[in-house]
């Protein structure tokens, strides 16, 4: 069951996450992007991380994709011209990115070969109790400069956006 | 029967990801798909942290990954305040006509 779970959700995820960069339409790119927030929001829910699986939906794919989306629309950008490409880029691309997949995964395997199985419901920390006492105890000081860091992303969006009026 | 589910497989996932955002990142023009592409490459970094958080049965990679959610949060405003502002001026999103700082 947890197998299937994880086997269906990772293919939405790379499947959704290749058609983000294929796809020509901006658009369509954000409508797969979402795609693939949802997805791992279920991954991180088997995962254990309830807390972040629901801020996975609230933030990134209600949130950050929203303004996204807004701004496709606000430039009204278009499909967008192919680019040319050399022909070593054209004949090597794609084999090479096998190979280097294929090793990547070879490499994993390999360092984590006989880890305890992932089970649904084996791992109950990652509730928001324990994350919240984390958040206000051990990370506190990294929580208010991330506060500021916020603030200082808003007046810089602001000021970056805003009509110049002379 | 299929095989069980480990670590690995949430870590191999994530690799792929983040290789699909890599390409996005090089071969696409519109800044938005860059953007995008960004995302979800900071997205593999979430599903890498998590894992290990499991692997090591502790919640502080959680934490972690909160914190790359609101940086991705503050990084994704700001980018795109830029392009609004780079589109004002230029009327272009693609990121291989802004040429302003070539020499």
């Amino acid at each position: 069951m947890d197998a299937v779970l994880f086997l269906v959700f990772a293919a939405i995820a790379v499947a959704c996450g290749i058609s983000v960069v294929v796809q020509r339409h901006p658009i369509t790119s954000a409508i797969s992007l979402i795609g693939v927030m949802g997805a791992l929001a279920v991954l991180y829910l088997l995962l254990g991380a309830e807390f972040l699986a629901a801020v996975q939906v609230v933030v990134y794919a209600g949130a950050i994709m929203v303004l996204f989306i807004f701004v496709i629309m606000l430039l009204n950008a278009g499909v967008e011209p192919p680019g040319g490409r050399s022909w070593p880029v054209r004949l090597l691309g794609l084999p090479m990115l096998v190979i280097l997949v294929g090793l990547l995964s070879f490499v994993i395997r390999r360092v984590f070969a006989g880890g305890e199985e992932v089970r649904f419901g084996a791992f109950t920390k990652g509730g928001p109790r324990e994350i919240g006492r984390l958040l206000f105890t051990d990370y506190l000081l990294p929580f208010e400069v991330t506060s500021v860091l916020i603030l200082v992303a808003i007046l810089g969006a602001v000021v970056l956006a805003r009509k110049e009026i002379d | 029967m299929l095989h069980p589910i480990t670590n690995a497989h949430f870590l191999v996932l994530s690799a792929a990801l983040l290789l699909i955002g890599t390409i996005g990142v090089l071969t696409r023009r519109n800044m938005v798909v860059i953007l995008m592409s960004i995302e979800l490459i900071l997205n593999a970094v979430n599903i890498n942290l998590v894992t290990f958080s499991r692997h090591f049965g502790d919640v502080h990679g959680q934490i972690f990954a909160i914190f790359v959610i609101t940086v991705a949060a503050a990084e994704t405003a700001v980018g795109l305040g830029i392009l609004i502002a780079l589109f004002r001026n230029r009327e272009t999103v693609l990121a291989d006509e802004v040429d302003l700082l070539k020499w």
